[in-house]
């Protein structure tokens, strides 16, 4: 018997998120201020009640009661149908109240999982069921800034603005069946988009609609216990979340292998650095001291208006997904990239409905309709592609020009921007410039003659062997038909002129 | 003693203006504030622009509610807007509300004139009207004697005629505790028939705003005022508000024999003696109009004390938490964030505040919820059921509204749990979330006013009053006035 050589040992990753989702309701959880993102105007959008003021009492905004449930049936939770709102209590100078009004032991939602699409190397697409614990609905603090340091601790002084006190939000927290910082960073997206298709949040990752912390530790592949869990923070892109995670791993097993302990502390991921630093250790954990709110009575979400609310969910990206590869037969890869905003979806689906080809539809809508909304959307943020004057309608009419061969496709993508930005029907628009394609036969031949005629020298090469030249023949003849000779029978009709023994 | 609708008659018959009316009582509220400090803020101005208003009214023909014109006074923690709101507290002494309580607001928009804010203990955390940072406010029927707390303000200030009426608020018996010691009437509604939004909180579970006042019509003119749903306030009921005034009649309701219940475990060791002979003779005089006299148990009872001890602290360690320095009220500033949270606090509140926070503070600390608070919850559960017992039997029950008449000043002040059992009798109904009223019932050898607690069963204040009216109409304590 042979010994082997001690296998280099595995890991185990447990990853766990837990998302901060503000909720894009007009006014705030439990009082009449806006909600808007206003970091020019600190301190406008506040009044007594989210400014703790002695003696205000908080009314729940209905609105977040029924987006935090339909986010809860969309993520196939079981809502509560008796919950109640708790105060979660400590000092900080953000949290006018000094407690925080949040859930604890009866959210509004539990025990439910979204599905993850994961694409290897080969792009092999596979699914992962990951579980979500709970959800539930919470007031937002204000927000500080601090004089001389990017933190309280070291500042000269510390401003408050609590335009963003009171805003609502939801706190969705995933059971820790995560295992990479792709799957991590999956969900996070799977979760936006849901939210999103819902219309419950914009979901915006820069201004912090969209908060991920995440719960991480590492264990030797077999071992009983669970490592020592690390939170992280302050990512704001996914791609953050995916290489703040990837990170963390090296480092932990890295500390593991050396004999050093984890840490059951709070980092930081430095997007500048690409790295976590320790924040604050989070030993002796801190005490809550929740109670329930005597403020607000208990919510009870009756059947009725359950059903109701369960009646208005739309269809979500996962079931689109399904769709867009069984019925419309497209790929994954375009299933998920049409289906990522709720807006190009439905914009593909009535072009479809129009009775565009699926593929062709999806191949304009991701392309040069795409890369004209994405241009746009730099100069106007709120701009999509309903934005653009091109009608579902008026896209299916070019693509039946072109299934027709009325047109080529040059010329579709030629008048493109004159659609997009002008608007109208493509079928007119081909009339009025008398761009229709040129399919008679005849009419080709006696361009190419011409053609032929009057590049002698390039025929003699052609004929010589310089087969390549051939482009150069079809390129002459769009240039004399404006580009309006079906190029397929170009091709054809040239090809035999040019091989006609002399 | 003018009562609202005498003031209303002179009002509307143009004997005298509302000006007139206010004048001569902010004069004698000025005239006694030296020997009472009834009050933390006058407010004169307002008083006066408000009466020029409803004098206006009546030149110009409208007609005016009841409580247009007639002088009252707000307890310090009901917030006024543009008017300093202290709660009795160093940590509010500079607060100027940006807004109107509800209760106020109704109040305004019916008429009434505003004299002043009165004197309560810190947070309305006490029985005495000790605990106020700004001074002692004197019983007016003995200046060395408490007024009671923590309304003893608004009750000394309606005994003394500062005011026609007074609102309080009342946590476990803040209203009618100090209705009691100065011999004048005091209402604690059901929980959620009045609105709390602008009530600074103490206990947000138990705290209620209330009338005190000269007789129990005024009582109930001011409750049908401030009564009623409120947008603002989630807990506020959506009921529908009778005519409490239908409820007055000369005597009680023969058609359907009233059955009063007479709650046993009031009537022990810790009951002074005369309170005792008192209230009795009151029970005997109640049947004499008519009511079935039966005596009722509730063996829980004795419970309310430590369970209330263990959730108004828990609640008020929570409600107080904002008061930290960063946005309203005293700064203690110091060079870090902790030394200003700590300094604020340790300068901002008397002992009696640090003492429930504290006590709160541990009972909801994790490790002991469940022994404290929950326990606590479960309990106040057990007393409800023995009230909900007891209306199924009686319509309305009676006991003592305080062991004792109005102590000494400083007699209870050293000795916490003495204090505390002053609202032994009173504690149990803000626990079960009903209403309850004290009326003057008697004068103990020193000539200190008796107070008779009745109690109803939810939203039977009209229930309350038609007892109490017709007690009142069948006495004369309410007529002896304290000489000052």
């Amino acid at each position: 018997m042979t010994t082997a050589a001690p296998a280099k040992t595995e890991y185990e990753v447990i990853i766990g998120l837990e998302t901060h989702c503000q909720l894009s309701t007009q006014t705030k959880i439990f009082s009449p201020s806006s909600t808007q993102f206003d970091v020019e105007n600190p301190n406008r959008h506040i009044d007594p009640v989210c400014m703790g003021m002695p003696g205000v009492l908080p009314v729940l905004n209905q609105q977040v009661l029924e987006y935090a449930v339909k986010a809860g049936l969309a993520l196939n939770c079981q809502i509560a149908p008796y919950s109640k709102f708790d105060r979660k209590q400590y000092f900080y100078p953000d949290l006018p109240k000094n407690y925080q009004i949040s859930q604890y032991d009866l959210p509004i939602a539990e025990h439910g999982w979204l599905e993850i699409e994961l694409a290897d190397k080969q792009g092999e697409v596979t699914h992962k069921r990951i579980g979500i614990t709970r959800l539930h609905m919470e007031e937002d603090a204000g927000k500080l800034v601090h004089a001389g340091s990017d933190r309280l601790a070291g500042s000269a002084y510390s401003l408050v603005d609590f335009n963003r006190a009171g805003v609502p939000l939801i706190e969705i927290v995933s059971e820790p069946d995560l295992r990479s910082g792709k799957e991590a960073a999956e969900y996070a997206q799977e979760l936006r988009r849901i939210v999103r298709y819902l219309g419950v949040s914009d979901g915006n990752m820069q201004e912090g609609s969209l908060r991920c912390d995440v719960n991480i530790s590492v264990r030797p592949m077999g071992q009983k216990e669970f490592g020592v869990k690390v939170e992280i923070k302050n990512m704001n892109s996914f791609n953050a979340i995916q290489r703040a995670i990837d990170y963390e791993i090296e480092r932990q097993i890295e500390a593991i292998e050396s004999g050093e302990p984890i840490i059951q502390e709070t980092r930081l991921w430095e997007e500048g650095a690409q790295r976590t630093i320790s924040m604050r250790s989070k030993e002796g954990s801190s005490d809550y001291r929740y109670f329930p709110e005597p403020d607000i009575p208990p919510i009870e979400v009756s059947p009725k208006q359950l059903e109701a609310w369960r009646c208005e969910l739309p269809e979500l990206p996962a079931e689109k997904r399904v769709k867009y590869e069984d019925k419309f037969k497209l790929s994954a890869y375009d299933a998920r990239v049409l289906t990522d905003d709720r807006t190009v979806a439905e914009y593909f689906e009535a072009t479809v409905a129009e009775k565009a080809s699926p593929k062709l539809a999806a191949n304009w809508v991701m392309g040069d309709i795409a890369a004209y909304v994405n241009n746009q959307k730099g100069a106007d943020p709120e701009f999509n592609i309903y934005s653009t004057a091109l009608t579902p309608k008026a896209l299916a009419e070019l693509i039946k020009l072109i299934e027709a061969n009325t047109i080529s496709n040059k010329i579709a993508k030629d008048i493109l921007p004159e659609l997009l930005t002008k608007g109208g029907s493509a079928k007119a628009l081909v009339k009025s410039k008398g761009l229709s394609q040129i399919s008679d036969p005849a009419a080709i031949e006696a361009i190419i003659d011409e053609v032929l005629a009057a590049h002698p020298d390039e025929l003699a090469k052609y004929r010589s062997g310089k087969k390549k030249l051939q482009g150069f023949f079809v390129g002459q003849v769009m240039k004399q038909t404006n580009g309006q000779a079906d190029p397929k029978l170009t091709n054809q009709l040239l090809g035999k002129k040019l091989n006609q023994p002399t | 003693m003018s009562t609202i609708c005498e003031l209303h008659k002179q009002l509307t018959s143009k004997e005298r203006s509302a000006v007139e009316i206010t004048q001569a009582y902010l004069s004698s509220l000025q005239t006694l504030e030296p020997k009472l400090h009834s009050f933390i803020s006058l407010t004169e101005d307002k008083a006066l622009h408000q009466a020029q208003q409803i004098d206006a009214k009546i030149a110009a023909g409208e007609e005016i509610g009841l409580l247009a014109g007639i002088p009252i006074a707000l307890k310090d923690n009901l917030c006024t807007q543009g008017i300093r709101t202290t709660c009795g507290s160093k940590v509010l002494g500079n607060f100027i509300p940006p807004y109107e309580s509800t209760v106020t607001q109704r109040l305004a928009d019916v008429g009434a004139v505003f004299v002043g804010k009165t004197n309560l203990d810190e947070f309305a955390m006490g029985s005495s009207t000790e605990n106020s940072a700004y001074h002692v406010t004197a019983n007016p029927w003995n200046l060395e004697t408490v007024p009671g707390g923590s309304s003893g303000g608004s009750a000394a200030a309606v005994a003394a005629e500062q005011c026609v009426v007074a609102l309080g608020s009342d946590t476990g018996g803040s209203i009618r505790q100090p209705a009691s010691f100065c011999g004048v009437v005091g209402l604690k509604p059901t929980y959620g028939l009045v609105s709390r939004y602008g009530l600074v909180a103490y206990a947000s579970s138990l705290d209620q705003i209330g009338p005190l006042s000269y007789s129990v019509k005024d009582a109930a003119i001011l409750l049908q005022a401030i009564a009623g749903h409120d947008p603002h306030d989630s807990t506020s009921l959506k009921v529908k508000i009778p005519d409490y005034l239908k409820s007055l009649r000369p005597s009680l309701n023969r058609r359907n024999q009233r059955r009063i219940g007479v709650i046993q475990e009031t009537f022990g060791s810790g009951l002074d003696p005369v309170v005792e002979a008192a209230v009795k003779q009151a029970i005997e005089q109640l049947q004499e109009l008519g009511a079935e006299i039966r005596v009722i148990s509730c063996p829980q009872f004795r419970y309310g004390l430590p369970t209330y001890y263990i959730i108004a602290p828990s609640e008020a360690s929570s409600n107080l938490a904002r008061y930290d320095g960063v946005k309203y009220g005293l700064r203690s500033d110091d060079a870090d964030l902790m030394s200003m949270y700590v300094k604020t606090r340790a300068e901002g509140f008397g002992a009696e505040v640090k003492r429930r926070i504290m006590i709160g503070s541990y009972a909801l600390s994790a490790g002991y919820y469940d022994a404290y608070y929950l326990k606590a919850q479960k309990v106040r559960t057990l007393i409800k059921e023995d009230f909900e017992k007891a209306f199924s039997q009686v319509d309305v029950l009676v006991c003592p509204t305080s062991p004792t008449t109005a102590f000494r000043v400083g007699e209870k002040v050293n000795d916490p749990l003495s204090m505390y059992l002053s609202d032994l009798m009173t504690i149990p109904v803000n626990l079960a979330g009903l209403p309850a009223m004290s009326i003057p019932c008697g004068f103990d050898e020193g000539g200190l006013p008796i107070g008779l607690q009745l109690i109803g069963n939810a939203l039977r204040e009209d229930l309350l009053f038609e007892v109490a009216y017709a007690y009142e109409q069948a006495t004369s304590w309410h007529e002896r006035k304290p000489s000052l």
